[in-house]
């Protein structure tokens, strides 16, 4: 994925953030969840066999969050930054290319 | 010059909304406040007022409209009452944590069940701890007044909070007194034009509002709503001088009254304040050496005047119009904290009466004064006494 180009502005003012609340905590910056990962409290994740994919795109549109996009060849790939494990993609997959397993860090 | 008109509480509400100016009121009717909104949507209609009237299917919607029209930078007013507040309850706390400075007016009502629409104070004390600021009026003129000097107040940098204001259901909301209703050029200049700093909408300066607070942010947001609410009480007391200078009217966090040498000081806040005030004078005909005290400003809670307060009286005697369960009212919950550390302290004698509607009488007051009056000869006496209630039927 393309790095945002505010990114180094976005870590100074969460520094900022983190040093100075503002009046109802309003975040003057906006994309700042460009930099606020929130996969970090999965506790399954989805792995994916390419051979059985089909295309058929459905985890991509069943995402809610979305955590994932296409690649040039049409085949999902998985954002693990933002996927927080819900298990979707996996239980509407057709072909069964994606299973959940547990995460291990 | 400023008219005088005769007009119901819920009228002066509308009135101090039309002379606020504010851009979006969202309402939803409910008893007994139905009569602000009505009223302001004639305003509205009539083009005396230039500000969306946003109809709403609930009490629920039309604070998120009200915080949504805040978040967005203008001024902002809604009305309600009892299960109407009581609604709102989850969006109260979203626009405190926001530091929206939105003015509710609230037709003090009972709250369910049994169903009763009549007065007593528990729909906006059961919301004491949102983070809003709350005033209680004595009558119509102060709930005109108390809604301009709560925007003076909420919109204050250092304050930043949003605000209601209690004026007594039925007793206030639907009883015609004579009302003066302030200049607009006056209240123009005493509040002039909300400009937000921190909260607003611009697509040339976009900003997040309401996000996620982790647990590394979240205490430090809620301590300056805190804060905030610390910040409010000496601001409230330059809005009362201010608004005292414009408009000659003076308004106190608490006001005293007849308590020079008091040796019991009956204290109580809303319309009730007015019968306090009599039956004081009446005892004073007695000879007796009793005073009153009225809460006008309840959140913040004024604890450095009711230290002041408490060093006049032997007894603080609490007539309180909602019931905090296992403790007695609310009131004897707020004033235990501010007297519990000091050294000398008159006694606290709690009572709770008038709920839902029932008539204050004289002779309830006698109750309690008797009560008090053992208390102050030192006989032991429940803390917390309930006034007029009928125990035959039990």
């Amino acid at each position: 994925m393309a790095e945002t180009p505010f990114k180094a502005e976005i870590e100074r003012v969460q520094k900022e953030y983190s040093e100075k609340m503002t009046p109802g905590a309003v975040v003057y910056l906006p994309g700042s969840s460009v930099v606020n990962k929130t996969g970090s409290w999965r506790v399954f994740m989805p792995e994916f066999n390419r051979d059985k994919c089909v295309r058929c795109y459905l985890c991509y549109i069943y995402c809610p969050e979305p955590a994932i996009y296409l690649d040039e060849e049409n085949y999902p790939v998985f954002d693990y930054d933002y996927c927080k494990g819900c298990g979707i993609c996996a239980n509407e997959c057709p072909t069964k290319a994606i299973t959940m397993v547990r995460e291990t860090k | 010059m400023p008219i005088k008109k005769v007009m119901k509480a819920n009228e002066a509400a509308a009135w101090a909304a039309k002379l606020a100016k504010p851009k979006v009121i969202a309402a939803f009717p409910i008893t007994p406040s139905t009569l602000v909104p009505e009223k302001i949507s004639e305003f509205v209609a009539d083009g005396e007022l230039d500000a969306e009237f946003i109809k709403v299917e609930s009490e629920h919607s039309a604070i998120s409209a009200c915080v949504g029209a805040s978040a967005a930078g203008v001024r902002t007013f809604t009305a309600t009452a009892s299960q109407g507040l009581a609604l709102m309850h989850e969006i109260l706390f979203i626009a405190a944590g926001m530091r929206l400075p939105i003015v509710i007016a609230v037709g003090n009502r009972s709250l369910s069940a049994p169903i009763n629409i009549w007065n007593d104070w528990q729909d906006t004390i059961s919301e004491r701890d949102t983070g809003w600021l709350q005033f209680y009026a004595e009558n119509n003129q102060e709930a005109l007044d108390l809604i301009l000097i709560a925007y003076k107040v909420a919109e204050n940098e250092k304050v930043l909070l949003p605000a209601m204001v209690g004026f007594d259901a039925f007793i206030l909301t639907h009883t015609v007194e004579p009302v003066e209703i302030p200049d607009q050029e006056l209240v123009d200049e005493f509040l002039g034009e909300y400009e937000p700093k921190h909260a607003y909408l611009d697509p040339a300066k976009p900003i997040t509002q309401g996000a996620l607070g982790f647990p590394a942010h979240y205490m430090e947001a809620r301590y300056t709503v805190w804060e905030a609410n610390e910040n409010a009480k000496d601001v409230i007391d330059e809005a009362f001088a201010e608004f005292e200078k414009k408009f000659g009217r003076k308004y106190q966090k608490i006001e005293e009254y007849r308590t020079e040498d008091a040796e019991i000081i009956f204290v109580t806040m809303g319309s009730l304040a007015g019968t306090v005030k009599e039956y004081v004078d009446s005892l004073r005909e007695k000879g007796l050496k009793v005073g009153a005290a009225k809460i006008t400003v309840y959140r913040p809670f004024p604890v450095e005047e009711v230290r002041e307060l408490a060093k006049k009286a032997k007894v603080l005697a609490l007539l309180e119009k909602n019931v905090t369960f296992s403790v007695g009212g609310a009131l004897f919950q707020d004033f235990s904290r501010a007297l519990i550390n000091e050294s000398e302290k008159p006694k606290i004698v709690d009572f709770i009466l008038g709920l839902g509607g029932r008539d204050v009488t004289f002779k309830d007051l006698d109750e309690a004064l008797a009560i008090a009056q053992k208390a102050l000869n030192g006989e032991a006496v429940d803390e917390v006494n309930w006034i007029g209630l009928r125990k035959e039927i039990l």
